[in-house]
């Protein structure tokens, strides 16, 4: 029974670092104690304003219980809203050293109106601060910026960047424009110069251009497929830009993108790059050599070829000292990190996945 | 070693010049073409300037037609014509030039060279002008596969475009989807990027997502004789595919209960792909992508002349198993196209492979 | 000794799913109607605890476009990944070839019956006047 192999020892004596875990808020109420009144009196008139048709909801419903686990739902608020709950069935359970929080939604990534997208980032990181970071030290917090207000970002990020239990700056991945674009590069020099990584997670939010190259699909099944090749374009387009060039010390983490898809990307760069050499002459360096050295990949949602080791192929390429290990608590398609690899890992491969690569990564701060 | 038949399923003939369309259109369009001087524009596709290396890179790039074949050591090669045509917003119009493309292919091409066969090129914008081109040219055998472009306004698996592959279908013909597109839509999530070249990477990102759509809406269930082939996609990325594929179908198919086995599976002996571009970049990580995806029976042979696609003058990547070269060259493109199947002066140079059990 | 009581009968509502600990076992106990069903009570695919899912059932299609709801209730649904699992045999429906969590024989006793052994009430204080759910652990 159970017959692909899995490695049972991922728990054991190792300092689990988990580098996604998303928290929510009660209510869109949650936030109004951390925004000016202009701000509250805005929301509860007008609402959020994104590039999508429905307001607080997505036109892909969830397979199963909105996106996150049926067993994650305290008696109050939506899944991951509970610090009590994240603590009993995820942080203490795992015994967990330390979780990055990842917060999706209402962060004013894809608000349209430049001034509240400013004042709902603010808001969420001091939310951050009060309710997960100031009780649970095992928490550390991402900050949240508006990058399509580059400026407000960029003093978002100065105002954080001092406060240790901040290990990163979360931009959206569907933004206004691909990521390599000038206008963004302000914000990656700020990241750069504040010695935090930058974190790619995927964001269920329209960007207001369809989720696949030739238009929007119909099922959820299709869609959920789309934030692979979404956040193949991203790196595509930071490596081909020369946004790397522009800020050679940037850290980015590619959070539930997948990773398995890292190899063929950059051989397909690399293929291609003989052929439009002379329109990009600001690369100074063939397009996988950029992912090499700015590059780090969760593991969920981990892969499940029949053979399992095939999965150790796509690692061997990529770096065992570049894959982080990742859960998406409270998420459907959370990872447990005794069940992810189907083969066996050796000692230094377990402790760089499960927590030594995330100490080398974020420093000091985690 | 003998030298083994080759069935090169991506060739690009010479892009007709728009004078040469006119005498196939009918009065109205011919002299609708004139008057607003539409035949003096160039109607090349922004995904292949003409002068860009990827679109006339490659060494053999400047030989005529028949001499590219003899070079290339091509015995069947599949024409066609990536005319900037498709891009046309009116309907009638782009349908009535399209139907000249095809019309000059046959008669430039299709006559002159034996070993040529062709694409009957439709715009996917409007299904019932697709598929009365379909039934227009489906009687000319010589017509193998039907051409769209990859990047559409829609996914290629909605149901507004199954009548094109319902009558593709009935017809013999295979669906071919080539890289390139037609600009409506960003080439992706992220949006419009600043470079050809990242354009060009991402093109295969978005074949990823046409076999996601194909699978998800239940195209190859619903039509069980249509065969589809990917041109120009690259096909590194093919394994990671179907194993998200197969992983998500776990969880999601309550919603697509019609996938009665995994992704992965349905696709066997429905789905091919172009050799060509051969990203992986030398003969060992040919082989894991190979491993990984299960062997070769999805591949085509193809030069995807005159792009620049390989050095030298042999298209063939190194890394493939010996044994599997006659179907890679030549036998797998049997069971990819009923209408090569079915062509005595096709079958006998490729004796299908013996089905395994 | 195999026979375990696990619960009494007044005690578990009808379609409730829990978690129950016998023997060092985690269980997941199922009711529906007069029928007790017992998995072991962990996702062999990704380890959750299965007592967290919901029942469901299976879809069976004609072709796109075509949904037909069966065999409501017979399966349960993962609270993770939503595989379903067979609540009678514990097979799971998309990966059937290697994927099972095990599942164990119920009955439903009467206590006048049960007092007449053998069996293990760990945590389940039998009487002769209750019904109690008895899961077989083999």
């Amino acid at each position: 029974m159970n017959k692909p192999m899995r490695d049972t020892r991922a728990k054991t004596k190792l300092r689990l670092v988990d580098c996604d875990i998303h928290p929510a808020q009660k209510s869109p109420a949650t936030l109004f104690p951390y925004l000016e009144s202009r701000w509250v009196e805005h929301l509860k008139t007008f609402g959020t304003f994104t590039r999508q048709a429905l307001v607080g909801q997505l036109s892909y419903p969830r397979m199963t219980a909105n996106g996150m686990r049926i067993d994650a739902k305290p008696e109050e608020g939506p899944p991951g809203s509970s610090l009590q709950l994240m603590q009993e069935q995820h942080l203490d359970r795992l015994g967990i050293e330390q979780g990055h929080l990842v917060a999706l939604g209402r962060g004013g990534m894809e608000e349209r109106n430049p001034d509240l997208s400013a004042a709902m980032s603010r808001a969420v990181n001091d939310w951050q601060v009060a309710e997960w970071l100031e009780p649970e030290p095992r928490l550390r917090g991402g900050i949240v910026v508006p990058q399509d207000n580059p400026e407000a970002a960029v003093a978002e990020i100065a105002r954080r960047a001092d406060d240790p239990r901040f290990v990163q700056v979360i931009m959206s991945t569907r933004p206004n424009e691909p990521l390599g674009d000038r206008k963004y590069w302000p914000i990656y020099r700020a990241i750069a110069e504040a010695g935090l990584p930058l974190c790619l997670h995927p964001a269920g939010y329209s960007s207001g251009k369809p989720s696949t190259g030739t238009g929007w699909p119909s099922f959820y099944f299709q869609e959920h497929y789309t934030f692979v090749p979404g956040s193949e374009a991203l790196v595509t387009s930071l490596v081909i830009s020369g946004a790397l060039e522009a800020v050679p010390d940037l850290r980015i983490a590619i959070i539930e993108g997948g990773f398995s898809w890292a190899p063929a990307l950059g051989w397909r760069m690399d293929r291609h790059f003989d052929t439009f050499r002379a329109e990009v002459p600001h690369l100074t360096m063939k397009p996988s050599d950029y992912m090499r050295r700015h590059f780090w990949w969760a593991t969920q949602p981990m892969e499940e070829p029949k053979n399992g080791r095939h999965v150790q192929d796509v690692i061997d390429w990529i770096g065992w000292d570049r894959i982080l290990y990742s859960s998406d608590y409270p998420h459907w398609d959370y990872d447990d990190p005794d069940f992810i690899f189907k083969f066996p890992l050796d000692t230094w491969q377990r402790e760089a996945v499960f927590g030594g690569n995330a100490r080398a990564l974020y420093g000091g701060r985690a | 070693m003998t030298r083994l038949p080759r069935i090169d399923v991506d060739f690009h003939v010479p892009q007709a010049p728009m004078a040469d369309l006119l005498g196939y259109l009918d009065t109205y369009f011919r002299q609708q073409v004139t008057d607003r001087e539409i035949h003096t524009q160039p109607f090349r596709l922004s995904s292949y300037p003409a002068n860009s290396p990827l679109t006339c890179g490659a060494v053999l790039a400047d030989r005529p037609v028949p001499e590219a074949l003899d070079a290339l050591g091509s015995d069947i090669a599949i024409a066609s014509d990536l005319h900037g045509v498709v891009s046309l917003h009116n309907p009638d119009m782009r349908a009535a030039l399209m139907s000249a493309v095809n019309d000059h292919l046959a008669a430039t091409w299709l006559d002159t060279d034996p070993r040529l066969r062709g694409s009957i090129y439709v715009s996917m914008e409007d299904a019932d002008l697709a598929v009365a081109e379909i039934e227009r040219l489906a009687p000319d055998p010589r017509f193998v596969q039907v051409l769209v472009l990859a990047a559409q306004e829609a996914p290629h698996g909605q149901r507004r475009f199954w009548p094109i592959w319902e009558a593709a279908a009935r017809h013999g013909l295979t669906l071919a989807i080539h890289a390139g597109g037609v600009f409506r839509l960003a080439p992706s999530v992220a949006g419009w990027p600043a470079y050809q070249f990242e354009d060009y990477v991402i093109q295969s990102q978005t074949f990823e997502n046409i076999l996601v759509s194909l699978i998800g809406e239940g195209v190859f269930q619903k039509f069980p004789d249509l065969r589809v082939v990917f041109l120009e996609s690259g096909f590194a990325w093919l394994p990671m595919t179907l194993w998200r594929m197969d992983k998500t179908w776990r969880g999601t198919r309550q919603e697509v209960p019609w996938l009665d086995r995994p992704p992965s599976e349905i696709i066997r002996d429905r789905v091919f792909v172009s050799l060509i571009p051969c990203d992986p970049p030398g003969p060992d990580e040919v082989r894991q992508v190979l491993t990984h995806l299960g062997g070769t029976d999805m591949l085509l042979y193809a030069s995807d002349h005159p792009h620049r696609q390989f050095d030298g003058h042999d298209p063939l990547p190194e890394g493939l198993p010996e044994a599997d070269l006659p179907a890679i060259l030549a036998g797998n493109a049997l069971r990819a196209y009923p209408r090569l199947a079915a062509d005595p002066a096709v079958s006998r140079l490729a004796p299908r492979k013996q089905e395994a059990v | 000794m195999t026979r375990h009581v696990v619960a009494r009968v007044d005690d578990f509502p009808d379609r409730a799913i829990r978690r129950v600990e016998v023997a060092g076992k985690a269980l997941c106990l199922m009711r529906r109607g007069e029928a007790f069903f017992a998995l072991a009570d962990r996702c062999p695919h990704g380890g959750a605890p299965l007592s967290g899912g919901r029942f469901t059932g299976t879809v069976e299609s004609d072709g796109p476009g075509s949904y037909r709801m069966c065999r409501m209730d017979e399966m349960l649904k993962c609270p993770w990944h939503g595989w379903e699992f067979d609540i009678r045999t514990g097979q799971s429906w998309s990966d059937p070839g290697s994927t099972r969590t095990r599942a164990f024989a119920t009955e439903n006793v009467e206590g006048q019956e049960l007092v007449k052994g053998p069996y293990v009430a760990e945590t389940v204080p039998v009487s002769v006047d209750g019904r109690y759910v008895v899961v077989d652990l083999g």
